[in-house]
């Protein structure tokens, strides 16, 4: 009996498998989202400190805990490719790459835009801030690695041996910038501080973007998948091509 | 072991008679530090408050640019090939030139900080603690770097590569030198930061070797 992830490493079998779970991830993640912003927009109260801008954070939430978990992916699917050589995990890590940086750029965003009323400045030199604006050089560092490489198993491997340093020097840049006194507030965890008036559309707009993650993943896989299918056709014709070429007119 | 130190020093030797690469560096270092005052206005309170950070800064960008000759050297003429075929383990062959990096690049970058502290109007009394801070902390500098150097030791465009790798790395080493220096100002005393900055530094040589033999192993199949 066969796991899961070793039938997966059948790129037809993940191609059959991902057609088929791709359109569900999609539409629950547009339905989830199309709900948490009615609720976020017209059925959660305005803050009484913040104002309406605290519906900002229905956003940059979601974002700032998709930048840590896209990494997070990011690490396993490197590990899998060094380790148990599976060949889906570097199509995988290639593909959430991007999408993760675009999700750290958001979160980095949201926040800035969040901080101009509520801090008085676009950005600070805050620990929180910092290490996520680090995080997001890693990403772009593990982007322009992977390009850098013509020969693309060695840019893969090469690029998951980056993504395993960072996760080691990810807590440490954490930990060091924690440091600095912070001006971010702390972590709620969802959990008794925040009201549910606005906890419960915060839970919906998180799982739906974890979700619209997942699709955009899927998607960008399937796409690599093809890429690469299409490469090697082209490889195979240029090669037959070529033997015709050589062979003696008769 | 042998092997490990007769390979020491033949890149420390190497260093010596090739000649210009501990120049270059010095050269930079001294010419960044002395543009400083010329962009920020030559206001020596300023200058005597930033001093530290601006040194570290200065100091890490000069060893950026001499990470590359850490492997691309050996690589381009075979070398590199040789020593993944001989009996050093890889990963001892990553530490020797790393550790001769240090020699050559991080002790002698770290010597003249404390020199070039004059420029930027540095404290007399933070003077002990720069040198402490910047000997302890540049072995992080060679062992973290040799694993952007490795990574790159193929890539296309790899001299710009290396710096968007490698900096980000180099953060906590940063925040931990700079902190240590004018911690030391403070009540507390260095103590704390300076550890910290001393268990990046062991972390480093520790696991800087190993992802850098990882990374030339996928290069040199």
């Amino acid at each position: 009996m066969q796991t899961l992830t070793q039938q997966l490493a059948n790129p037809t079998r993940f191609m059959d498998l991902s057609a088929r779970v791709l359109p569900w991830v999609a539409g629950i993640a547009a339905a989830l989202i199309v709900y948490g912003l009615y609720l976020s927009f017209f059925d959660s109260p305005a803050d009484y400190q913040q104002g309406e801008t605290v519906r900002i954070m229905y956003i940059h939430v979601p974002c700032a805990w998709l930048s840590m978990m896209v990494y997070g992916l990011i690490a396993v699917s490197s590990f899998g490719l060094l380790v148990f050589r599976h060949p889906l995990a570097d199509v995988s890590a290639k593909a959430a790459a991007p999408i993760g940086a675009a999700f750290t750029f958001l979160a980095l965003l949201t926040g800035s835009l969040w901080g101009k009323p509520m801090w008085g400045t676009y950005w600070v030199w805050d620990a929180r801030l910092t290490s996520v604006l680090i995080l997001f050089f890693l990403y772009l560092g593990l982007i322009a690695l992977r390009a850098a490489f013509e020969d693309e198993s060695a840019g893969a491997k090469l690029t998951a041996v980056l993504a395993l340093v960072g996760v080691t020097i990810l807590p440490i840049i954490k930990f060091s910038v924690n440091w600095w006194n912070t001006l971010h507030q702390p972590s709620t965890d969802f959990t008794a501080t925040v009201d549910p008036s606005m906890r419960w559309p915060l839970l919906v707009m998180a799982l739906g973007f974890t979700l619209l993650f997942f699709a955009m993943h899927l998607k960008a896989m399937r796409n690599e998948v093809l890429r690469r299918r299409v490469k090697a056709m082209r490889t195979q014709a240029v090669a037959g091509r070529d033997r015709l070429a050589t062979q003696p007119a008769e | 072991m042998n092997s490990f130190w007769a390979l020491v020093r033949r890149d420390l030797r190497l260093a010596v008679r090739e000649g210009g690469a501990i120049g270059t560096a010095l050269g930079f270092f001294l010419i960044v530090v002395s543009l400083m005052p010329l962009g920020l206005g030559p206001d020596l309170n300023l200058l005597a408050r930033i001093a530290a950070g601006i040194l570290w800064i200065a100091l890490l960008l000069a060893a950026l640019l001499s990470l590359n000759r850490i492997f691309e050297a050996d690589y381009e003429d075979g070398t590199l090939d040789v020593l993944a075929t001989g009996t050093l383990p890889l990963e001892l062959v990553a530490t020797a030139k790393s550790l001769a990096h240090w020699l050559t690049t991080g002790i002698p970058l770290a010597l003249l900080a404390p020199v070039l502290g004059i420029l930027l109007n540095l404290d007399l009394a933070s003077y002990p603690i720069l040198v402490g801070t910047t000997l302890v902390g540049t072995p992080a500098v060679s062992f973290l770097g040799a694993i952007g150097a490795a990574l790159t030791v193929k890539a296309r465009r790899g001299g710009l590569l290396l710096a968007l790798v490698v900096l980000p790395l180099y953060v906590p080493t940063l925040i931990f030198g700079i902190s240590a220096v004018s911690a030391a100002a403070g009540p507390a005393g260095m103590g704390a930061a300076f550890l910290i900055l001393a268990a990046i530094s062991l972390a480093a040589v520790v696991l800087g070797p190993i992802a850098a033999a990882a990374a030339l192993r996928i290069q040199l199949q």
